[in-house]
C-alpha cells in the first residue's frame, strides 16, 4: 500500500471514529508501535540509502498530519461527549428539594420570652429560675402578703393538701434570689405560673417574666427608663408612648401599672384597647421595704425596683393572636406560623 | 365601685368635668376607670304622664282604656294592661314616635278594636329594672310633660371604678369626692354634720366580748317607723345606679349610707331580738339562717353578733333571717360598728359569700365614722318613714382601735426612692390636702394620716402618695445609671434556646401544655408512681402534677391527628413532678413525641413510618454537643413497646427513656401507626465541654473492613463499645456499617460489618501493624461474644 492510500484510509478512519475509544483504536492502528505508519517508517531501512530521505520526509509529514487530525478529532469528540453528558444530567430545578426533615418551630411564647430575655440582657439582667411548686412563705408571706390579705383573694391559688401551692406569680424567684445573693442584683425570672381560673381570657397556667434590680441608688426614675426602653424595643417602635399609672401591689411601694399606646390603633382607640388608646402590659414598682427586710437587705441602704409582665399578653399583641387558649391547644397549623 | 356623676356633684359642685375626663384624672391617680355608661339605655320621647281616667276595655278583661295627660294638647287614649294602673297616678308615658330601649318605635295602634296613642311604661321597659310587676309609679309632684330622661337625670354618667385593695377609703361617694377634690384642686363640699336628738330613752343592751375583733360598736334604737312607707324614687334611683336593689326602707337607708359614707350598717327587727346583743366569737357547732335564705354552719373563730339565744348575724358579712326587718317591722336596732379587718377578711370567702359589707370591712372602714353614719341613717329613716330615735350607744375599746401613728418623712428619702426631688412646700401642701397632720421636724416631717387612710403606715406609703398626687409622669426616665459589668458565665453549658434550635433542625415543633394531667393518664404512663394531687383542681382531668410529659405530648399528637394531620413531631421543655415520701422533685425535662412518616411525604425520599432508630438518631443528635455521650440499654417501661424501649444512661446515671409507644396504648388512643417517644433530664443535655485542640495527622489513614457472625441476641452496641474500649493504638474510628440476618447466615446469628480507620500522628502505619491490631480485635470479639470472622 502506498503512502497516499494509507493516509487516505487513515483520515477516513479518524473521521469515522465516533467516540474516544474508537479514535484511540485508529491511532494505535496507524501510529502505535506496530501501527501501519510506524511499520512503514521501519521499512525505510530496507530501501536504498538515496531514497530514504525523500520517502522519510513524506512519511513524517503524513504522520504529522495524522497526529493533527486525531488531535482535532479528539477535541471535537470531547466537546460532544461533554455536551451529551450535560444534556443527560439536566434536572428540573423547580422540583422541591430533598428534606429528611422540615425545619420545626419554636412556640410563640418561647420566642417572646427569649426576646424579652435578650433585651433585658443588654441592660445587665441575668435569668433566674425557681420551683413551680412553692411554699406559702415564698409565694405570699415574704412578698408582704399576709394571710387573709385581700391580695390573696385577687389571685386564686392552686393548693396541695399539705399547704404547698403552685406559684401564682414568678415573684417568689425574687425572694429566692435575694436569699442567696447580696445586692447588686439584676435578674429576670421567666416561667410558668398558675391560677385557679379558666375562661376565654384566663388560662389555669400561663407565663410571666418578673424582673428585679436591687442596689444602691436605684430609683423610680431608673424603673421608668428601663421599662420605657424595653417596651419601645419589644414593640420595635422608637416613639411608642408609655404611661405609668399608680396602682397597688403588696410587694412594691410606690407601685405602678404601665400602659403602652395601643399598638393596633396607635392610641386612637379601637376594639383591642377598649377605645382607651392604651394597653396595660406591665405591673411594677419600687421594692417594698418589708420585702427587703424579709430577705435581710437593709432598705435604708439599698433600694430596688421590680416588674412583672404577662408573656401571653405580649405575645398576643405582638403576633396578633386573638385567643389566649390557642397557645395551649398546640394545633400544629397554629405552631407552624411561628 | 359605681359612681354616679350627678351624685358626686353634691360633694363637688365645681367639678366641671364630664365622666370621661373625670375618669382619666382618677385613672392616672390609681383609681382606674373600668367602664363608663349612662344611667339608662338610650330611649326618647318618654315624658311624665298622668292617668286621668281608667275604664274597662270593651273586648278584653285584662286591658284597660286610660286617658293620659302629658302636658301637651288634650288627653290621649291609651290601652294599658298593667295591673297597677289607676286613675290619678303618674307614670312614664311614651308618646307616639317615642323609641324605647329595645328599639321599638311607638305608633298609633288599635288594640282589640280600641285605638291607642302612646304607651304607659314600666321601669323594665325603660331599662331601669330587670323586671317589673307594673307601671313605674312616679311621685305626685313629678312635673307632667317633662321628658323623663331630664326628670330622672338619666343622662347621668356612671363611672365604674376599679379600686385597688388598699384604697378602702374610696369605697364611698364621699371618699371618691374627697379624692377627686384633692386631685383637681376643687373645693370639697362635705355634708353638714347631722344630729338627730333622741326623742326617747329606749336603748338595747350590748356587750362586746371580743373587743380586739370589734373595737367599736355603735347602735341606736329607732321606734315607730311606718311599715307602709316606701323608699322615695330618688333614693331608689341612686341605689340602682350603684347596682343595689331597693328592698325596704330600713335596708335601703342602711345601703344608702354605706354608699354615701362607706360605713356598712345593719338593721335588726327590735321585736325579734332576745334580751341583749353580744359581739363574740362563734362557738363550735353554731349555725345561722342568713337573709338570703341559706343555712350555714359558722366556723369557729368567726365573729358573730348574737342575742341571748344565738347568732343573729355574721359580723360584717351578712345578717340572719330570724331578726331581719320585715313588712311589718316598725321598731329597729341600727348597728354601726368597726370590725377589725383581720377578723373579717377571708371569712366571707370561706363561707362562699361576698357582700358589699364584707368587701368594705375586709379592706377596712374608717374607725371614726360610726356615729356620723348612725346619725345620717337616723335622719333619713325618720324623714322617710317617720319614727323616733333613741339615744346613741357607742362602745369603744381604745386599746384596740387603730390610732394614726406619726410617720417620719425625710426629704432625702423621697429622692432616694423617686429619683426626683419634691419641694418642701409641695410636700406639705399635698400631705395636708390628703388630710394628714404635718409637723416639720429637724430632719423632715412628722406626719399623721387621717383615720380613713389607715393604708398609710410607713414612709414609703407617704412617698407613693406624693408621687401619685403629683402624677407619675412628673418622674423622669433615667438611663445608664446602673454600672453593669461583664459577668462570669459558663461557656460549656448549652443554653436552652440552642437546645431548642437543635430540636427545630431535627424537625420538631415546640408545644406548651399544662403541668397537671388526668390521674388515669398518670397511672397509665407511671403506674408505680403516686402523683401529687391538687387540693382544688379545675377539673379531674387536670388534677395531678405530671410525673412524665408523655401523656401531654400524646394528647397533642392525637389532637392534631384528629385534625387531619398525617404526621407530627413535637417536643416540650417543662418540669416533671416526682413526689417521694420526703420531698417533691421538680425536674426540668425535655420530651419528644412523633408519629407519621419518618420524613415528610415528598417525591425524593421513599415514605416509611417512623421507627425506633429514627427516634434514637434524634436523641443521639441531641447529645452531640454533650460532654458525656449516652449509652442505651434495653429495658421495660409500662408505656413502651417491650421490644423497642431503651433507658438512656450518662456516666452512672439514668437520665431518660426512649422507645415506641406500647401498641396497646397506641390502639387505646386511636392511633393507627407507631408513636415514638423520648424523655430526658434536661441537665444531662445541657452539660457540654469547651473544645480543646487535638492534633491532626499528616500521615495517610488505613481502612480495614470486616464482618463477624454473632448470636442474634448479642447487642450490637456492646460489640461496638468493646472495640472502642480495647485501647487499640491509632484506631481513629469504628463504624458499624451493616447488620444482616437471613439468607446465607447461620440460623440464630447475625452478621455485623465494621469499618475501622487507623491513623498514626507521627508516622506512616504499615499494613502489618494494622493487620495485627485487627487480629487482636477479632480474637477479643471471639472471646467475648463468640464472634466468628465471616469469610
Ligand atoms: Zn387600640
Amino acid at each position: 500500500m502506498n503512502l497516499d492510500e494509507l493516509q487516505q484510509s487513515a483520515f477516513k478512519a479518524i473521521e469515522a471514529a465516533s467516540d474516544l475509544a474508537a479514535l484511540e483504536n485508529v491511532r494505535v492502528h496507524y501510529l502505535g508501535k506496530k501501527g501501519e505508519l510506524t511499520q512503514l517508517l521501519k521499512s525505510l531501512s530496507n530501501l536504498p540509502a538515496a531514497e530514504r530521505p525523500t520517502l522519510g520526509d513524506a512519511i513524517n509529514k503524513a504522520k504529522q498530519s495524522l497526529v493533527e487530525a486525531i488531535k482535532s478529532r479528539r477535541a471535537l469528540l470531547n466537546e460532544e461527549f461533554l455536551k451529551e453528558r450535560l444534556r443527560e444530567e439536566y434536572v428540573d430545578v423547580t422540583l422541591p428539594g430533598r428534606r429528611p426533615q422540615i425545619m420545626g418551630t419554636l412556640h410563640p411564647l418561647t420566642h417572646t420570652i427569649h426576646r424579652i430575655g435578650e433585651l433585658f440582657a443588654q441592660a445587665g439582667f441575668d435569668v433566674a429560675e425557681g420551683p413551680e411548686i412553692e411554699d406559702d412563705y415564698h409565694n405570699f408571706t415574704a412578698l408582704n402578703i399576709p394571710e387573709h390579705h385581700p391580695a390573696r383573694a385577687m389571685q386564686d391559688t392552686f393548693y396541695f393538701p399539705d399547704g404547698r401551692l403552685l406559684r401564682t406569680q414568678t415573684s417568689p424567684v425574687q425572694i429566692r434570689t435575694m436569699e442567696k445573693q447580696k445586692p447588686p442584683i439584676r435578674i429576670i425570672a421567666p416561667g410558668r405560673v398558675y391560677r385557679c381560673d379558666s375562661d376565654i381570657t384566663h388560662s389555669p397556667m400561663f407565663h410571666q417574666v418578673e424582673g428585679l434590680a436591687v442596689g444602691e441608688g436605684i430609683t423610680f426614675a431608673d424603673l421608668k427608663g428601663v421599662l420605657a426602653d424595653f417596651l419601645r424595643a419589644f414593640f420595635e417602635c422608637d416613639d411608642l408612648s408609655t404611661r405609668f399609672r399608680p396602682s397597688y401591689f403588696p410587694f412594691t411601694e410606690p407601685s405602678a401599672e404601665v400602659d403602652v399606646e395601643c399598638v393596633h390603633c396607635h392610641g386612637r382607640g379601637c376594639r383591642v384597647c377598649s377605645q382607651s388608646g392604651w394597653l396595660e402590659v406591665l405591673g411594677s414598682g419600687m421594692v417594698h421595704p418589708h420585702v427587703l427586710e424579709n430577705v435581710g437587705v437593709d432598705p435604708e441602704r439599698f433600694t430596688g425596683y421590680a416588674f412583672g409582665m404577662g408573656v401571653e399578653r405580649l405575645a398576643m399583641l405582638k403576633y396578633g393572636v386573638p385567643d389566649l387558649r390557642m397557645f395551649f391547644e398546640n394545633d400544629l397549623r397554629f405552631l407552624s406560623q411561628f | 365601685m359605681r359612681i354616679s356623676r350627678s351624685w358626686l356633684l353634691e360633694w363637688l359642685p365645681d367639678l366641671g368635668l364630664d365622666g370621661r375626663q373625670l375618669g382619666d384624672v382618677l385613672t392616672m391617680a390609681g383609681l382606674e376607670l373600668d367602664a363608663l355608661e349612662y344611667a339608662a339605655p338610650a330611649f326618647s320621647g318618654v315624658v311624665v304622664g298622668r292617668v286621668v281616667s281608667v275604664e274597662a276595655h270593651p273586648n278584653a278583661d285584662r286591658l284597660k282604656v286610660c286617658r293620659v295627660e302629658e302636658g301637651g294638647n288634650g288627653l290621649h287614649q291609651v290601652v294599658c294592661g298593667a295591673p297597677n294602673v289607676a286613675a290619678g297616678m303618674l307614670a312614664p308615658y311614651a308618646r307616639v314616635g317615642a323609641v324605647l330601649p329595645n328599639g321599638n318605635k311607638i305608633k298609633q295602634a288599635k288594640l282589640r278594636g280600641v285605638s291607642s296613642e302612646g304607651m304607659l311604661c314600666s321601669a323594665s321597659e325603660l331599662g331601669l329594672a330587670e323586671s317589673s310587676a307594673g307601671l313605674m309609679e312616679l311621685p305626685e309632684n313629678a312635673p307632667v310633660g317633662e321628658d323623663i330622661r331630664e326628670y330622672l337625670e338619666l343622662d347621668d354618667e356612671i363611672l365604674e371604678i376599679d379600686l385597688t385593695p388598699n384604697r378602702a377609703d374610696c369605697l364611698s361617694m364621699r371618699g371618691v369626692a374627697r379624692e377627686a377634690s384633692l386631685l383637681l384642686g376643687k373645693p370639697f363640699a362635705d355634708q353638714k354634720a347631722v344630729f338627730v336628738p333622741p326623742a326617747h330613752a329606749k336603748t338595747f343592751p350590748v356587750k362586746v366580748e371580743a373587743p380586739r375583733a370589734c373595737p367599736r360598736y355603735a347602735g341606736r334604737v329607732i321606734t315607730g317607723l311606718s311599715p307602709a312607707s316606701r323608699s322615695p324614687l330618688w333614693l331608689q334611683e341612686r341605689l340602682r345606679r350603684a347596682g343595689i336593689r331597693s328592698i325596704s326602707v330600713p335596708v335601703d337607708v342602711t345601703n344608702y349610707v354605706m354608699l354615701e359614707l362607706g360605713q356598712p350598717m345593719h338593721a335588726f327587727d327590735l321585736d325579734k331580738l332576745e334580751k341583749k346583743i353580744r359581739v363574740r366569737k362563734a362557738r363550735g357547732g353554731e349555725s345561722i339562717k342568713l337573709i338570703d335564705g341559706q343555712e350555714v354552719s359558722i366556723p369557729e373563730d368567726t365573729l358573730v353578733i348574737s342575742d341571748a339565744v344565738g347568732p343573729i348575724a355574721i359580723a360584717g358579712i351578712m345578717g340572719g333571717q330570724g331578726t331581719a326587718v320585715s313588712e311589718s317591722t316598725s321598731d329597729i336596732f341600727l348597728e354601726s360598728a368597726f370590725f377589725d379587718p383581720e377578723a373579717i377578711s377571708g371569712r366571707a370567702r370561706k363561707l362562699g359569700l361576698h357582700t358589699e359589707s364584707s368587701h368594705r370591712f375586709e379592706r377596712g372602714v374608717d374607725p371614726a365614722i360610726q356615729i356620723k353614719a348612725l346619725e345620717r341613717a337616723s335622719q333619713l329613716l325618720i324623714e322617710i318613714a317617720g319614727g323616733e330615735a333613741g339615744p346613741l350607744i357607742d362602745l369603744q375599746n381604745e386599746e384596740y382601735l387603730p390610732h394614726g401613728h406619726p410617720i417620719h418623712l425625710r426629704p432625702e428619702r423621697i429622692s432616694q426612692l423617686l429619683g426626683m426631688e419634691i419641694a418642701p412646700k409641695e410636700v406639705e401642701r399635698i400631705l395636708s390636702a390628703l388630710g394628714c397632720e404635718v409637723v416639720s421636724s429637724e430632719a423632715g416631717w412628722e406626719v399623721v394620716p387621717p383615720s380613713y387612710r389607715f393604708d398609710l403606715t410607713i414612709e414609703a406609703d407617704l412617698i407613693e402618695e406624693l408621687a401619685r398626687v403629683q402624677g407619675y409622669d412628673r418622674i423622669p426616665e433615667r438611663r445608664g445609671a446602673s454600672a453593669t459589668r461583664i459577668k462570669q458565665t459558663n461557656d460549656s453549658e448549652i443554653s436552652l434556646i440552642s437546645l431548642r434550635e437543635d430540636l427545630q433542625v431535627l424537625g420538631y415543633q415546640e408545644v406548651v401544655t399544662y403541668s397537671f394531667i388526668d390521674p388515669e393518664a398518670s397511672h397509665l404512663f407511671a403506674p408505680d408512681h403516686v402523683p401529687l394531687k391538687l387540693a382544688n383542681p379545675i377539673s379531674v382531668d387536670m388534677s395531678v402534677m405530671r410525673p412524665t410529659l408523655w401523656p401531654s405530648l400524646i394528647n397533642v399528637l392525637n389532637y392534631n391527628r384528629k385534625r387531619q394531620q398525617a404526621r407530627g413531631r413535637v417536643f416540650e421543655i417543662g418540669l416533671r413532678f416526682l413526689a417521694d415520701d420526703s420531698c417533691t422533685r421538680q425536674l426540668p425535662t425535655l420530651a419528644g413525641a412523633s408519629f407519621g412518616g419518618a420524613a415528610p411525604e415528598q417525591w425524593g425520599i421513599p415514605s416509611k413510618a417512623i421507627d425506633f432508630f429514627d427516634i434514637k438518631g434524634d436523641v443521639e443528635n441531641l447529645f452531640s454537643k454533650a460532654a458525656v455521650q449516652p449509652e442505651f440499654y434495653a429495658d421495660e417501661h409500662p408505656a413502651l413497646h417491650p421490644g423497642q424501649a431503651a433507658r438512656i444512661k450518662v456516666g452512672d446515671v439514668f437520665v431518660g427513656w426512649l422507645g415506641m409507644l406500647h401498641p396497646q396504648i397506641e390502639r387505646d388512643y386511636g392511633f393507627d401507626q407507631p408513636v415514638g417517644l423520648f424523655e430526658i433530664d434536661l441537665s444531662a443535655l445541657q452539660q457540654s465541654r469547651i473544645p480543646y485542640f487535638e492534633p491532626i495527622s499528616k500521615y495517610p489513614a488505613l481502612r480495614r473492613d470486616f464482618a463477624i457472625l454473632v448470636p442474634a441476641a448479642t447487642p450490637a452496641g456492646n460489640v461496638l463499645h468493646a472495640i472502642e474500649g480495647m485501647g487499640i493504638e491509632d484506631l481513629r474510628s469504628v463504624n458499624l456499617f451493616d447488620v444482616y440476618m437471613g439468607e446465607g447466615i447461620e440460623k440464630g446469628h447475625k452478621s455485623l460489618a465494621f469499618g475501622l480507620v487507623f491513623q498514626a500522628l507521627s508516622k506512616n502505619l504499615t499494613d502489618q501493624e494494622v493487620d495485627s491490631s485487627l487480629q487482636r480485635i477479632i480474637e477479643e470479639l471471639g472471646r467475648r461474644f463468640a464472634a466468628k470472622l465471616r469469610g
